[in-house]
């Protein structure tokens, strides 16, 4: 089966109010192309699950520009500044997490679990509102899973069944975000035959990934 | 000498040859600078890597490979990827040595706030809660007042990150240990008397007999 389809095909795929896990950290790692093709059709009232907003006009901080996101569940914004505006000004609602905890929820989410019990963040105001569970005399809030109509990842590479790997820092959440997403779109930097990722080297297994963005196009190619 | 190096420079002894180590943004990044002959470390990113270095000259830098600030880095020979589920694990888990992270208030109780000021600032917390939670040792690097005001408190009076107590304080004035007892005052910086210290500080010190000053080049 031929996963490939372009931007375009993958954003009409979404509609307005859908919930998007998107990949990347600071915008390393995120699937750039089609973040803007969401921004292109006029995507709104979405819900972003993902670590940050990256920075004003780069990845995710384009659909912030844009005031498409209606919700977002991030462990950080204090790089987004037109984020934290759009947050005291009501116009965005923002739900921190901590990074461990929003991994794991992500996971579990993915994982068929019911949700991760962690030390991090009892006693806190990240604890406000979550069930405290004792094990063995010790302390965790649990953390419930997160899932989404779409899972949006950013790959180095993807075979032309849909394997995936990742460069140095650009892995982060996309590994994970591929089990939690009803419907996973790969954006890979490159799409290459069946065999040039070696078994050992796949890190999300083909079966995951619904559809993988096609090359983008260039001049007289 | 400026107090964010000297800072740096006290908080670079605590380094321990093979420790895993994670250095939060700012002030703690400078740690790295000045780590003592011979000293071999491991440096995590949390965004996904081990063996994180200054990237190594200009032009070679990767869209691919940044600290969780987002500024380029570089990887030494060894070093390996992380997925952010694997990386938290290493940090809550108890396989990081040591994080050094800043601070905004560290209290009677060992406490550390360093991450929301209500109505003003409001970050998010990262990986801050995790770091602090989950490292086997917590040191806070951090001056010991801003806008003249002592950052080392009876009680926390800004959001905590957690409710640990973190290991050790170093400021410019001195190195403070929490303990279960309270805040020991273990050393004062170069030219700083034990009274300015007390004087400086909010919360109550307990002085033992001996207090050395900062043995920094």
């Amino acid at each position: 089966m031929n996963k490939a389809i372009s931007t375009t095909q993958a954003v009409e795929m979404i509609p307005d109010g859908a919930s998007l896990m998107i990949g990347g950290f600071m915008g390393v790692g995120s699937p750039r192309r089609i973040i803007e093709e969401l921004v292109r059709q006029g995507r709104k009232h979405l819900t972003v699950i993902a670590n940050d907003s990256a920075r004003p006009d780069v990845a995710i901080g384009k659909l912030i520009d844009a005031k498409a996101v209606d919700r977002l569940i991030a462990s950080h914004i204090g790089t987004n500044p037109e984020t934290q505006r759009q947050m005291i000004a009501g116009e965005l609602k923002v739900d921190l997490c901590p990074q461990g905890s929003l991994a794991e929820r992500i996971r579990s989410g993915g994982a068929g679990l019911g949700g991760a019990l962690t030390p991090t963040g009892f006693g806190t105001v990240a604890a406000e509102g979550k069930t405290v569970i004792q094990v063995d005399g010790k302390d965790f809030l649990l953390e419930k899973p997160l899932t989404a109509d779409f899972a949006l990842l950013g790959a180095r590479r993807a075979d032309y069944r849909g394997n995936l790997d990742y460069s140095l820092t650009a892995r982060n959440f996309n590994p994970i975000m591929a089990l939690a997403g009803k419907i996973v779109i790969a954006e890979p930097n490159e799409i290459v035959p069946v065999g040039v990722i070696p078994p050992d080297v796949v890190i999300t297994p083909h079966v995951l990934v619904d559809y993988m963005i096609e090359r983008r196009q260039t001049n007289g190619r | 000498m400026e107090d964010k190096i000297l800072i740096a420079k006290r908080v670079a002894q605590e380094l321990n040859s093979g420790d895993l180590v994670n250095l939060g943004i700012g002030l703690p990044t400078l740690v790295a600078s000045y780590l003592p002959k011979d000293t071999d470390v491991y440096f995590q990113s949390e965004n996904g890597i081990i063996g994180m270095s200054a990237v190594p000259g200009a032009g070679l830098e990767d869209d691919d490979l940044t600290d969780a600030g987002g500024i380029f880095i570089g990887a030494l020979p060894g070093a390996c990827s992380l997925d952010s589920c694997m990386s938290f694990s290493l940090i809550r888990g108890g396989h990081l040595d040591l994080t050094v992270l800043g601070g905004l208030q560290v209290d009677e109780k060992g406490a550390l706030a360093n991450w929301m000021v209500p109505g003003k600032m409001v970050p998010g917390m990262g990986g801050g809660m995790d770091l602090t939670t989950g490292a086997k040792r917590v040191i806070v690097a951090m001056t010991h007042a801003a806008k003249g005001a002592s950052k080392i408190v009876k009680t926390c009076t800004l959001p905590l990150t957690s409710v640990r107590r973190v290991n050790l304080v170093v400021t410019d004035l001195a190195v403070i240990e929490p303990t279960e007892e309270g805040l020991v005052l273990k050393e004062t910086a170069p030219g700083i008397t034990v009274d300015q210290v007390i004087a400086a500080t909010e919360a109550k010190l307990i002085i033992p007999a001996q207090v050395p000053e900062m043995n920094i080049a």
